[in-house]
């Protein structure tokens, strides 16, 4: 009962210097601090991982352990071969026509670091918000002449998981464009808005509650810097979209769709909002 | 449908290592069903087994109680340097192959 008298303490101290630095952050000059209610104070920002278990820490610190490396695999071959027809693993070779990720981009530890933490952005061509599922789609329907990879589909996690790895360790940080003010502050609300028949807002979970105890799961702070993520919950690997829908069924929300603008908004907004973590993609969560 | 064979960094003759096997597989116990309501069917992986130059070192089927993406570990004294081989196949005919080269140094 102490225990959770000085936890519950402890959260609303956290609560307080949180507001005290958002009283701080708002007069000071540095803009790309976020602020509102949403937003956590840097020195109180923690990796999802911090709260799980130690086994489940060992495996993601552990290359050879964790499963999300099976779908890198994968990525690596299509990045060679340009394979990858949607439905089949036996994949086209790669040819003048149907040119594979490496004969423009070369070696993705190289050309594709730091590229992970750029997106969602502001996509000029469509006006609309792409995040990195989409650039993938979009790079494979205009330059390799190959259809579209569905949203999920192993071969677009395995050549995801591939590009954010080559960000791994990298702090996440985003650069503020007015072309994507509207979006961020559209993502900011619907981060504080309450919704579904629970009638929860994010912030009243992974901001003002997180590492509390909800059934037998700690609320982690809802940081995106991991994703990818190999979950035990789906014994696979999935996007930060699957993970924002499984959040929105918890609170019993209408679940808005892959790839649709309230789930970029919130994408985007949660990559500024976890500014300053290291990104760990792949990493594993229960 | 990826695999992987993780041997330790510096392997050495006569002495205990772990070979660690990581394969990508749903392992669908049969058990559940879809949204629809229809029964998914049993596929998991039913033989596996581990050579080095075809000696078998492990051999065995796997029930429906393995997880997917299935996590093997065995420490082992290895009798030679050569090349070890892990072969699965499942329940719906599919299979997978991995060879990787193990040198063990004095």
């Amino acid at each position: 009962m102490n225990k959770q008298r000085s936890i519950i303490s402890q959260g609303f101290r956290g609560v307080r210097l949180c507001i005290l630095y958002w009283g701080l952050s708002t007069t000071s000059l540095n803009a790309q601090v976020l602020t509102g209610p949403g937003a956590i104070a840097p020195q109180f920002m923690r990796s999802g991982i911090s709260f799980a278990s130690a086994d489940l820490r060992a495996t993601q610190a552990d290359d050879s352990l964790n499963p999300a490396f099976l779908w890198v695999d994968q990525g690596q071959v299509m990045w060679k071969e340009g394979s990858g027809t949607g439905s089949s693993a036996a994949g086209i070779n790669s040819s003048a026509a149907h040119p594979s990720c490496a004969s423009c981009h070369q070696d993705w530890q190289q050309s594709m670091r730091g590229v992970s933490m750029k997106y969602p952005r502001w996509d000029p061509q469509t006006s609309h918000l792409i995040n990195l599922e989409g650039q993938i789609n979009a790079c494979r329907t205009q330059r390799q002449h190959l259809p579209a990879l569905a949203y999920e589909s192993d071969e677009l996690l395995g050549l995801t998981a591939l590009v954010s790895l080559a960000s791994r360790g990298m702090v996440l940080k985003r650069v503020r464009e007015p072309s994507i003010d509207a979006a961020l502050a559209r993502g900011q609300l619907r981060f504080e808005t309450r919704m579904g028949q629970n009638n929860l807002a994010c912030l009243h979970c992974h901001t003002q509650n997180a590492g509390q105890h909800l059934g037998g799961e700690t609320i982690s702070q809802g940081q995106p810097h991991a994703y990818p993520a190999y979950r035990l919950e789906w014994q696979k690997i999935g996007s930060l979209q699957k993970r924002l829908r499984a959040c929105l069924s918890g609170v019993k929300a209408q679940i808005w769709a892959f790839g649709s603008e309230e789930l970029m908004e919130l994408e985007l907004y949660l990559s500024f909002r976890g500014e300053g973590l290291p990104i760990e993609s792949p990493g594993v969560r229960r | 449908m990826t695999s992987r064979i993780i041997l330790p960094a510096n392997p050495k003759v006569g002495l205990k290592m772990d070979i660690r096997i990581l394969i990508q597989h749903p392992m669908e116990t049969g058990f559940r069903y879809d949204a629809s309501g229809s029964a998914m069917a049993k596929n998991v992986i039913k033989k596996l087994s581990l050579d080095l130059d075809g000696l078998i070192l492990f051999s065995g089927e796997l029930g429906t109680g393995t997880s997917a993406n299935p996590f093997l570990q065995w420490s082992v004294i290895l009798p030679k340097s050569g090349w070890l081989q892990l072969k699965w196949e499942d329940d719906e005919g599919n299979s997978g192959v991995e060879r990787v080269l193990c040198n063990l140094s004095a």
